[in-house]
């Protein structure tokens, strides 16, 4: 089955280098263990799904990938750097890495354009005046070029992950990392948010985001992965994935979230 | 009738609410006479405050005596309480505001006075909120310390034996929290530092010093310090009070930092880390100025209450503007007039931290706009 799915992966981008590498990543949370010999390539500019239950070990797979959180066994590489304790390796990585966070995580001080120039300006040592030209360009790819001199505290939920997507494509990163990005939404903001998404991915974006959002994934994924108790159990592409389920636990999985649906 | 249906083409138009319901008419039957009973304490409690007010304006203005001809108190005893004697503070004005500091001298005292003050507003006003400010307040602490010692400049120098009255209140005051605020800061960061050895100092230092009394403090700094000092070495007394008093409320101030501190989410910290900013840069673009909006109230009562604490210097020997007061009624001619001085002394303490809490109602508000919808 994995040969398949390296075949498809393949066909699709053949010349590129693979943007993250995992090999048999282990990470435990105290006696718990929550990645199991996790292996994945992603290769440059494609589009991967992450999905699973809740509590399976999604939203910590693709922490390890910025080193939010550490991984004890295995080795990680992003855009061909090891994730370890040197600092300046950590430095380099989360520069090349965007994330989107469930809960937005904008920060409510500072105001949307704020949010955005703060990290092009001090991270990336942009001069103030382009920082903001670059941050209008973002906030009008996500359509809200309007809201730049509010606060987070005055935008509806879809407009604060739009701009928290904003904020990460500022610093104009080669890999975007989405952890439920559409789940603390209304249904009707979710639309906003996902067409934003498909737009990114319409640009070539290298894209792991873990969602339930079928429609998405059957539209612009690559590869979905599958993953139950911190394993991957199932990859392969969306169509092949939702029809063909080969595992009891995968059968198990899609027919609770068609249920919610 | 009941069955057809009702269209109401013309929008109706907006009445002003009635007179009784707005305004102060309004305002009063809401809040003072909504009832028989609310109505009956209104009126006790009006009586009371009026009859309060009317005796305090007899007693300090009307029958007060505001100078008397070189020490002659007796026009003041005649009074026998039934009115001020304020010639006690025209008098002594001079002494409780700059102590004993030689009398020909005192307008750099006073220079002083107005330069902590101006530095203040300065402060105040956030349009001054730039680096520059940091020079500013170097500059000033700077020239108010020319100022008081002299020695150059054409000064004469003037010992710090000498120095007293509201400018060492200031002094003590104003050095100490420019000192502990970032101390604070510090120690605050330090005790959530994942280094356990930061971590453990941090602890230690906050608990040893939260664990002692300010009076304890004060002595160890001017009885115990020098005696580890080195042979002839001497640190200036008022340097060792100051250096008690950023210790002191650097452990306070640092528990109330830490407190904003923790009521930030991780999500804050994550979605920095994940943009790739450095320890220090997430520490003053995101962490701090959040921290630190949420815990405005409590930081100014610490303040507010250290700068009355300063008086305590008052135990090892330091005139502060308390003592210097207690200190002028010393003398057998003005003895018996402390009602007034206390007044004034109290009234100047009021003056410092009224407007400390006034403005720091009006920054909470400012800054924390963000957090109305
Ligand atoms: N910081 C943490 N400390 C301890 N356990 C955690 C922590 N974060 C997640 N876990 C546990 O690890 C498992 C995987 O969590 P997570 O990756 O968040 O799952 P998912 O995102 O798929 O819902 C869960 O059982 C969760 O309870
Ligand atoms: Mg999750």
């Amino acid at each position: 089955m994995s040969t398949t799915m390296e075949a498809v992966a393949s066909a699709a981008r053949a010349d590129a280098p693979p943007a993250i590498m995992l090999d048999k990543v282990n990470k435990w949370y105290g006696a718990m263990h929550v990645l199991r010999d996790v292996s994945l390539n992603v290769a440059m500019g494609e589009r991967l799904v992450v999905c699973g239950p809740s509590g399976s070990g999604k939203s910590t797979l693709i922490r390890c990938i910025n080193r939010l959180e550490t991984h004890q066994e295995g080795s990680i590489k992003v855009d061909g750097i090891e994730l370890s304790d040197d600092l300046r390796a950590l430095d380099a990585i989360r520069r090349e890495v965007g994330m989107v966070f469930q809960s937005f995580n904008l920060f409510p001080h500072l105001t949307v354009l704020e949010n955005c120039t703060l990290a092009p300006i001090w991270v990336r040592h942009m001069p103030k005046a382009e920082a903001e030209t670059l941050a209008m360009e973002y906030l009008e790819r996500v359509k809200i070029p309007e809201q730049a001199q509010k606060y987070p505290g005055q935008l509806s939920g879809g407009q604060q992950q739009r701009v928290a997507i904003a904020r990460a494509l500022c610093m104009k990163p080669k890999i975007m990392l989405f952890d439920e990005p559409t789940s603390a939404l209304d249904p009707e903001m979710i639309k906003e948010v996902l067409e934003v998404m498909v737009g990114l991915a319409e640009t070539g974006m290298t894209m792991v985001c873990v969602t339930h959002e079928m429609g998405f994934a059957r539209q612009v994924a690559d590869r979905v992965v599958f993953m139950d108790r911190g394993e991957i159990v199932e990859q392969g592409p969306p169509g092949e994935i939702f029809e063909n389920p080969r595992t009891d636990r995968l059968k198990l999985f899609l027919s609770q979230i068609l249920r919610g649906h | 009738m009941s069955t057809t249906a009702i269209a109401n083409p013309i929008p109706t138009p907006a009445r002003p609410a009635p007179i009784t319901l707005v305004g102060p008419i309004g305002w009063m039957r809401a809040n003072l006479f909504a009832g028989w009973v609310s109505s009956l304490v209104s009126l006790l409690l009006l009586f009371l405050i009026v009859k309060w007010a009317l005796g305090f304006i007899e007693w300090g203005v009307i029958n007060a005596v505001w100078s008397v001809p070189n020490n002659q108190t007796q026009a003041c005893r005649d009074l026998r309480g039934t009115g001020a004697c304020w010639a006690v503070i025209t008098e002594k004005h001079r002494f409780i505001l700059f102590g004993t500091y030689p009398y020909e001298e005192q307008w750099r005292a006073f220079a002083a006075i107005l330069i902590f003050i101006a530095l203040f507003i300065v402060s105040a006003l956030r349009r001054f909120w730039r680096k520059e400010l940091l020079l500013v307040w170097v500059a000033a602490l700077g020239s108010i310390g020319v100022l008081m010692w002299g020695g150059v400049l054409g000064l004469a120098y003037v010992p710090q034996e000498r120095w007293g009255g509201l400018v060492i209140t200031l002094i003590l005051a104003t050095f100490g929290l420019a000192f502990a605020f970032p101390l604070a800061i510090l120690v605050a960061l330090g005790r959530r530092s994942r280094l356990p050895a930061i971590k453990a100092l941090c602890v230690i230092y906050v608990e040893l010093i939260r664990g002692v009394p300010l009076i304890s403090l004060l002595f160890m700094a001017s009885v115990m310090f020098p005696l580890f000092l080195p042979e002839g070495m001497n640190i200036d007394k008022l340097l060792r009070a100051q250096i008690a008093i950023i210790l002191f409320a650097g452990a306070y101030l640092a528990e109330v930092v830490r407190g904003g501190l923790q009521a930030l989410s991780r999500g804050q910290y994550e979605a920095a880390d994940a943009l790739g900013l450095s320890y220090w840069k997430k520490t003053g673009f995101i962490v701090l100025p959040q921290a630190l909006r949420l815990v405005i109230p409590p930081l100014v009562n610490t303040f507010i209450g250290f700068f009355k604490d300063t008086s305590l210097v008052l135990i090892i020997g330091i005139f502060d503007l308390l003592t210097a007061g207690k200190t002028a009624i010393i003398e057998p001619a003005w003895q018996g007039f402390g009602i007034e001085v206390y007044l004034t002394v109290g009234f100047i303490y009021f003056c410092f931290c009224f407007a400390m809490s006034r403005y720091s109602q009006n920054l909470e508000a400012e800054l924390n706009r963000h957090r109305v919808r």
